[in-house]
């Protein structure tokens, strides 16, 4: 580790993990959620002959794919970091943290890559069953991509099913099963996968409200715009019902997350929550919003639970673990908490009125809503990122929980390596997103071509 | 916090002999099947004479690339899971190298999906630069990358490393690198011969003519000097001769493949030859994993860089279960894009006409 004016190895190394991490995620759940729903129109398609949903399989598959590339070449430099710029922590974690890695790449993202290889290039050259079953199995590996890397993550959450090796130092697995059915884990996934649904949902529904509102290929587009809003529904209130259960479990696990996520100083019984705050967090705020007993029912389920507090955690920490700060940020825990839940509520009410419009046959003619979920389009990766960042910073200073701090956890190089790499990933990706987001509205724009049957008699020779 | 400790070097178990085998399998694979897609990537600019052409070539590894890349995310993976020490001091040691690497790799992947997003001259040139650029650096740093883990890298006790970047690109990782990049440019040739039609296919010939002999020469220099030093270091794992050899051999066959329109075989000689090549490596690895220059009490072995016998075993089992399937379904996807990639005849301006 060195120091350059000021700057650590640590400081450095944490800034390249989050900007590459959060980047690498805003494309993760469009892929998985938008691979479903692609499928799912496909499938539309293919058993009902309606031209309609083919038109959308193949504009919404484009939009897919041009994302779907994105997620790829930063998933790479998310397993080289490990490595890189986190060694102490794979040499400690190996073990147990490796396989499910490993395991992802046999599983997951063989069949992903390989069978959306047969989805691009086999249209017209398999037959339309075998074509539907690559899309399929293509959407079943970006599924299964999200277990092994969310049970890997949910270890570092909750540790389980290991034991430290006396000799190595090394923390070494006494139980895969336990590993695997962390219990931790069962909640992350859900959570995660109902985002990654909503996300797919949200995006389609925002890009048909844009079309619908300029009168392009409107029959289309309502059709496309009705499931989306279902899917919108569910996966809102799948991803909130989730993301309930997992709070009680944290509240046990990782006490101090929760209490951050409130900034509670002192253990309360019926503790209220803040919908927000002006001023500072320590107490001292200049305005606030509480609803009252709203965190005990959060973190305990009861109306009159005790929430622990900040300053208790701290020294009941120091007795555990020995002296050391054992508070997150604060700022970054108490505000992203509070941006997740409140956008994903508010994508509850995207959906549930989109329904009431749609029941109504009111959907293509209410102006409001249609520019409403045009703009909600960047609301399930703003919530995506800030549900990751409260949980990665909220268990922080810990990168395992209760095992090894983040700051032991950093490799020994120097910090001009990591300052190189960390500018040189900052500048690919700014150029990758602008060209990313250029690539997508063009084509999003576009208002799907009649479908030709051209493409099917004469197999594409040449898609690249 | 646990005070990480390397251990004294013992004799590898069965368990962590298999998963080397497995983790040399994962590369060999790697760099047998990304190794064409980097030599098609790398003769884009040469073999090209207009845009049909470059897209005849790109189009001979669009389905599969992507999944040939997973070789090198398993291999990752696999690394990271059986031997952490390995992974670690390895990914942390080489790190700028590495992030060259990835850089290569990121603009690479998007080059293919985005070049024919934009019907545009100079948006596809960019990207082909990129394509080019994307496969050459990387074909060169995995063979330095692997001539240096061969010949020594600055890591002293408790696998802590004393050196830096230029340490790694000394002469013979330097022809180790130019080794590899000149065999994958000539398996990239031998595949455009076996894959493309007309005119790419002619050209991927007599570059395939004028590769060979070059690559024999490296090959031969870096073979020659990887059994000189390997003799007077001591080496406990010193090369079988006869497979470096049977390695050249091949490796001149591949020139009278290609001059009597044989490229099927000569894409076998030169996979066989990459196989050969890198097999020839990681024997002279063993029992090491990681030669140190600073002195072979500090070299790392298997014993050392291991997990433990229980996680070894879960994923021996997963692998045993899973690694056929895989196998299967990547090899279809050969079969099914089987046909050479030929120029687009253009549409039937009438449906009438055609089919």
């Amino acid at each position: 580790m060195g120091i350059i004016a000021g700057l650590t190895t640590l400081t450095l190394a944490r800034w390249q993990f989050g900007v590459t991490t959060v980047f690498h995620f805003l494309f993760v759940p469009l892929t998985i959620g938008l691979g479903f729903l692609v499928a799912c129109l496909q499938t539309a398609a293919y058993r009902t002959n309606d031209e309609h949903y083919d038109r959308m399989a193949r504009f919404f598959g484009k939009l897919f794919l041009i994302n779907f590339a994105i997620g790829v070449v930063t998933g790479i430099v998310q397993e080289f970091q490990f490595g890189m710029d986190w060694s102490s922590y794979s040499v400690f974690v190996g073990n147990i943290f490796g396989a499910p890695l490993a395991i992802e790449g046999l599983l997951a993202f063989f069949m992903e890559s390989t069978f959306l290889g047969i989805w691009i290039f086999g249209r017209g050259r398999v037959s339309k069953r075998v074509h539907l079953a690559s899309i399929w199995l293509a959407s079943l590996g970006t599924m299964l991509s999200a277990v092994f890397i969310l049970a890997a993550n949910s270890w570092m959450q909750h540790p389980v099913g290991f034991k430290i090796d006396k000799a190595t130092g090394q923390a070494v697995m006494t139980d895969f099963w336990a590993v695997i059915t962390n219990s931790t884990f069962f909640g992350a996934y859900f959570h995660v996968l109902f985002a990654a649904l909503l996300t797919g949902a949200v995006f389609m529904l925002a890009i048909a409200a844009w079309h619908i509102r300029r009168d392009q290929q409107k029959e289309t587009f309502v059709k496309v715009a009705r499931i989306a809003i279902v899917v919108t529904l569910l996966s809102a209130l799948g991803t909130c019902f989730m993301g309930d259960t997992q709070a009680r479990q944290m509240d046990a696990q990782q006490p101090m997350k929760m209490a951050a996520a409130e900034a509670l100083y002192n253990t309360t019984d019926g503790a209220s929550f803040s919908l927000l705050t002006i001023g500072d967090l320590t107490g001292n705020a200049l305005f606030q919003i509480r609803v009252p007993h709203l965190l005990s029912l959060i973190a305990d389920n009861s109306w009159n639970g005790e929430v622990k507090g900040i300053n208790q955690l701290q020294a009941a920490d120091v007795k555990k673990f020995g002296a050391g700060n054992y508070v997150p940020i604060l700022w970054i825990t108490y505000w992203s908490f509070r941006l997740m839940v409140g956008l994903g509520l508010l994508m509850v009410a995207l959906g549930g009125v989109g329904l009431w419009l749609v029941r109504k046959k009111r959907l293509e003619k209410s102006a409001w809503f249609l520019r409403f979920a045009s703009l909600m389009l960047l609301a399930p990766f703003l919530a995506n990122s800030f549900g990751w960042i409260f949980t990665e910073e909220g268990r922080q200073p810990w990168v395992v929980y209760g095992l090894l701090k983040t700051s032991q956890a950093v490799s020994h190089v120097s910090v001009g390596y990591v300052a190189t790499s960390l500018i040189g990933f900052t500048a690919i990706y700014s150029f990758l997103a602008v060209i990313e987001i250029g690539l997508m509205i063009k084509v999003a724009r576009q208002a799907p071509g009649e479908v030709s049957s051209r493409d099917d008699e004469h197999p594409l020779e040449l898609v690249y | 916090m646990p005070h990480l400790h390397v251990l004294a070097s013992t004799s590898p178990s069965g368990l962590q002999q298999l998963w080397f085998v497995l983790i040399a399998v994962l590369w060999l694979g790697y760099f047998f099947l990304e190794g064409f897609d980097f030599g098609v990537g790398i003769l884009l600019p040469f073999l090209s004479r207009d845009d049909m052409d470059r897209r005849v070539m790109i189009n001979t590894i669009g389905p599969v690339w992507d999944g040939n890349e997973v070789w090198l995310i398993t291999a990752g993976g696999a690394t990271f899971a059986a031997f952490p020490l390995w992974y670690a001091t390895v990914f942390s040691g080489f790190y700028l190298a590495l992030f060259l690497v990835l850089a290569a790799l990121i603009f690479r992947g998007m080059a293919f999906e985005f070049r024919g997003k934009k019907d545009d001259a100079s948006w596809r040139a960019w990207w082909d630069r990129a394509i080019f650029w994307g496969s050459a650096l990387p074909a060169l740093l995995w063979g330095v990358a692997f001539a240096d883990f061969l010949h020594g890298v600055p890591i002293a006790s408790n696998a802590t490393w004393t050196g830096n970047f230029f340490d790694l690109v000394k002469p013979y990782a330097l022809l180790g690198g130019l080794t590899t990049l000149s065999l994958f440019t000539l398996h990239g040739a031998t595949f455009l011969g076996l894959k493309a039609d007309g005119e790419v296919r002619q050209r991927a010939r007599h570059s395939g003519l004028f590769l060979a002999p070059v690559t024999f020469v490296l090959m031969l220099g870096f073979l020659s000097w990887t059994y000189v030093t390997a003799h007077t270091t001591h080496h406990n794992g010193l090369v079988p001769p006869f497979l470096p050899i049977l390695g050249l051999v091949v490796l001149a066959g591949v020139g009278w493949l290609m001059r009597d329109h044989l490229e099927g075989w000569a894409f076998v000689a030169t996979a066989l030859v990459i196989v050969i090549f890198f097999v020839t490596v990681f024997l002279n690895l063993y029992p090491r994993v990681l030669v140190s220059s600073v002195g072979p009490q500090f070299s790392l072995t298997l014993s050392q860089t291991a997990s433990q016998p229980y996680t070894l075993k879960v994923m021996s089992w997963v692998a045993l279960i899973f690694t056929p399937f895989v196998l299967l379904y990547q090899s279809w996807t050969y079969w099914i894009f089987r046909k050479r990639v030929r120029r687009a005849e253009p549409f039937p301006a009438s449906s009438s006409i055609g089919s």
